[in-house]
């Protein structure tokens, strides 16, 4: 521990009241932050913040380093920590340590498991920094641990009112860090920054009303000074939205609608009012490009999920990847994969910035395998399709449109009696983080063969309630579902192995510079397995399902796994 | 505490339809859970035999029940066929009104609103899903088929049922508890099963106690010094397997450290074609598991 922490507590000492009390969190109708009015503790706000002002500036030299905009930049330059959600702004969740590696990963053992004490499914990806890892977990719990130990430095939990509309459970995927502030987005539609040493809220905006059914999922990114931000609800009929926060204060910069109002380009691919309710939202974390300075951000489906009668047209933007200007949110341009779409596929897949050696045509890429069943290749500079392949079972699609975009066929529209298609609802794949190891040059990721019944019945939108105009059923033929993980060759298409699970996972994969593709499985396993063959090396029973995905970090020179798995977070290294 | 709060919640959410309790603060109702429930155990269908509130509870039916109940409510990969008059859990309206509004502990009916999906029905759509599910019974036949007693003759006796079930903590092991399976599927989906075992394994039978999925499906795999076992999978992950061999012994084995491995989905239940077991008897057998299952 440095200088700052051991005196931390004596500083804390001369604030009063405040300190040992539990974080304050305070709500705003508005989007603009509140100012919160500290209590009256005898001298003015004035000298207390000259006196605040006068201790971080005496430490400043000592705390540990900012997480500047920089130091996200160059994530490469420093291994040992993981700063983003997907590791770096590419989305490849893959890590240059190679400590551990084929030949001694059979070796690994658990160095420490940390009990999060909430109930349900663990989606969240922790970050690290400086030997201090970031986690959150179920019901917008966030927690600082110390990396070598798992032992906690601070608990945040945020409070949530009791009638929330998650879609499909309590979740939350994980923080974004950036100068000395974690971003926490919450159930209840809140964006929380938390400092990073207490865990104690800086500021707390609230960003759509949670009764019409917005919530926060996602792991924010941090890019320049801004938390972008994007939100949940496509089964509550929302209008899809993607915010940029300005770090420091919370004020928001923009807001890009994923469902374009009257008179914008786009507006005219819905029928009459269905806009209003469409959907697309934008749950999971996009990608950036600092060179054209552009976010990716995949979006989800237009609602309701599984009718498309209502609302004909191709429903812009819902399913499909965003192109925007970091600094105002304006879209640069846009590609949909599925067009109408009535299967809740949701196209909001980690969009993965590839940059192969193998390629010489001048072309910088964008892959996704997608929830549809198919893997796509597009020129981020353009937008432009490249090559989409199918990589799991489909039936819903024999031809492709000019442009080489697969096309849904008619008969696989959800009908009253319903009938089956595939994938099923829940997608060949679906959050679950995929991998692009720049050594194999391979795309790893989590694939399912499942069929589903698709059937549809009208349903009125009122806001707040469920608006699916649909339901799901395993289909008639009980083909036991199997599950993979997948290495896709992206210049091709092609399948180079997969692993079979026992049955089909939800958890995500990492690639490490140790040759080696760590991934969970729904029966509780963590296991590596060698990234060119997919031959498994080594595995350890955790005894709970994965729903999340793996990161690799390092403190001290030692090399850690870490994975959540039932309601516990687990690292693992080398003896 | 998050719990009880959300458990007060959800009363406030329900109560707003009918304007009773929604401005009560959300401290007080805590204190008021009690009441509250026994005020809507009484309740009354507001829309008995109503057709267009039966269509409206046709459509949340498909949305909130039939991925386990089946559409048309006639039993599904999980949940029982509700299609049926007499219902274990509910003897009329109000009763079922609680079960959807509470779940039933110990199964896989979860209380409404709690699995993570929002916050879940209106009472109003409760009661409209109650008559769509009312509208679809069908009345139990004058002379029920089947005749239970010689049913339960046959299944502990001639038909060797009971060498590989139990029923009611009596027979054997290899294959699925049936105490509950009368109650839980349709009296065709249970004929199916003994006529094409393999066609769908255990698929559909819920067991309350485990939270993993049991298949069936057969195991046979040769040890490392030669040894042939074939059973029943337990459990199963990518390097483990748990299975229970014909004699009912439990073998843990390692994946790795076999000779072979092999798994089928073809039963290690005889197919019991009508020559083995007449329509009549098979009759009187359903009857028997629908007798105890319904209980």
């Amino acid at each position: 521990m440095n200088r700052e922490d051991k005196t931390s507590p004596d500083c804390k000492a001369n604030l009063g009241p405040s300190a040992g009390s539990p974080p304050v969190t305070w709500k705003s109708g508005a989007s603009a932050p509140r100012k919160h009015t500290p209590p009256d503790w005898g001298f003015g706000p004035g000298r207390l913040r000259a006196r605040i002002l006068a201790i971080s500036l005496l430490f400043a030299t000592h705390a540990f380093a900012q997480v500047t905009p920089d130091r996200l930049l160059h994530s490469a330059k420093e291994p040992q920590n993981w700063l983003t959600y997907s590791g770096d702004y590419s989305g490849r969740r893959h890590s240059s340590l190679d400590q551990v590696n084929t030949k001694n990963a059979h070796s690994l053992v658990a160095k420490w498991v940390y009990q999060t004490g909430a109930t349900g499914k663990l989606e969240t990806t922790p970050l690290v920094v400086d030997g201090i890892l970031y986690v959150t977990a179920q019901d917008d719990r966030a927690f600082a641990l110390d990396a070598r130990t798992g032992r906690p430095i601070w608990m945040y939990q945020h409070e949530l009112p009791p009638d929330i509309r998650p879609c499909c459970g309590r979740v939350n995927r994980g923080l974004a860090i950036l100068g000395d502030k974690a971003f926490l987005g919450t159930l209840d539609a809140h964006v929380i920054a938390l400092d990073s040493k207490t865990g104690n809220v800086i500021w707390d905006v609230v960003a759509a009303d949670y009764r019409k059914g917005y919530s926060f999922t996602v792991a924010p990114l941090a890019v320049k000074n801004l938390i972008v931000i994007g939100v949940s609800g496509g089964e509550y009929g929302v209008r899809g939205f993607i915010d940029a926060y300005d770090a420091e204060t919370g004020i928001r910069k923009w807001r890009f609608y994923t469902v374009p109002g009257p008179g914008e380009p786009g507006h005219e691919t819905w029928e009459g009012d269905s806009w209003k309710a469409g959907g697309a939202p934008a749950w999971n974390t996009g990608t950036y490009d600092p060179a054209t300075n552009q976010i990716f951000w995949p979006t989800g489906n237009p609602a309701p999920s599984n009718r498309g009668e209502g609302r004909a047209g191709d429903n812009l933007y819902s399913n499909s990847l965003l192109a925007l200007n970091a600094d105002t949110g304006k879209l640069n341009w846009y590609f949909q994969f599925t067009k109408h779409d009535e299967h809740d596929w949701d196209a909001t897949q980690v969009p993965v910035i590839i940059e192969s050696e193998k390629r010489d045509s001048g072309q910088h890429l964008i892959a996704q395998a997608n929830r549809n069943g198919f893997f796509y290749v597009i020129d981020r500079a353009t937008g432009k399709l490249i090559s989409a392949n199918a990589y799991g079972k489909q039936t819903w699609s024999t031809s492709k449109d000019a442009e080489g975009r697969p096309i849904a066929n008619k008969s696989a529209s959800p009908t009253l009696e319903g009938h089956t298609v595939c994938p099923g609802a829940l997608g060949t794949t679906n959050f679950m983080a995929p991998s692009y190891d720049p050594q194999t040059e391979l795309f790893y990721v989590t694939a399912r063969d499942q069929c589903d019944i698709f059937s549809t019945a009208p349903q009125p939108y009122e806001a707040g309630h469920a608006y699916y105009g649909s339901a799901y059923f395993p289909s008639e033929q009980a083909e036991p579902y199997r599950g993979f993980l997948k290495a896709i060759d992206p210049e091709t298409g092609e399948i180079k192995w997969k692993f079979e699970h026992t049955s089909p996972t939800w958890s995500g994969v990492l690639s490490t510079a140790g040759g080696l593709v760590f991934t969970g499985d729904a029966e509780g396993n963590f296991v590596a397995l060698d990234a060119a063959a997919g031959k498994p090396l080594w595995h350890f029973q955790m005894g709970g399902a994965v729903y999340a995905a793996p990161i690799s970090f390092a403190v001290d020179g030692k090399q850690y796994l870490a994975i959540a798995a039932g309601s516990a977070l687990y690292a693992f290294g080398l003896p | 505490m998050l719990a009880s709060f959300r458990r007060s919640g959800q009363i406030i959410k329900r109560s707003s339809a009918f304007g009773r309790l929604s401005a009560l603060p959300v401290r007080l109702c805590a204190a008021l859970l009690a009441f509250a429930v026994t005020a809507r155990a009484g309740a009354q269908n507001p829309f008995v035999n109503d057709p267009n509130a039966a269509k409206a509870g046709e459509y949340e039916f498909r949305i909130n029940c039939a991925l386990c109940h089946g559409l048309g409510a006639r039993g599904g990969g999980r949940g029982p066929d509700l299609t049926r008059a007499q219902k274990k859990h509910a003897h009329n309206d109000a009763e079922m009104f609680a079960v959807i509004s509470n779940g039933i502990p110990g199964t896989a009916m979860p209380a409404n609103g709690t699995n993570g999906q929002g916050v879940g029905m209106t009472d109003e759509e409760i009661w409209q899903i109650i008559t769509y599910i009312r509208s679809q019974e069908v009345k139990a036949p004058a002379n029920p088929i089947g005749n239970s007693a010689h049913g339960r003759e046959l299944f502990y006796g001639d038909a060797n049922c009971s060498l590989c079930h139990m029923v009611e903590g009596k027979g054997g092991r290899i294959g699925p508890d049936l105490s509950s399976v009368g109650g839980s599927r349709t009296r065709e989906a249970i004929i199916d099963s003994v006529r094409n075992p393999s066609r769908r394994l255990a698929w559909g039978l819920s067991e309350a106690t485990k939270e993993f999925p049991q298949e069936y499906e057969t195991i046979t795999v040769v040890t490392a010094d030669g040894k042939q076992i074939k059973g029943v999978a337990l459990n199963e992950d990518n390097f483990s397997v748990q299975i229970m061999d014909m004699n009912e012994q439990i073998h843990l084995l390692e994946k790795d450290k076999l000779r072979s491995f092999r798994k089928s989905r073809e039963s290690l239940m005889p197919v019991y074609t009508p020559e083995l077991l007449s329509d009549k008897n098979l009759d009187d057998i359903v009857a028997f598991l629908i007798s105890v299952g319904a209980k």
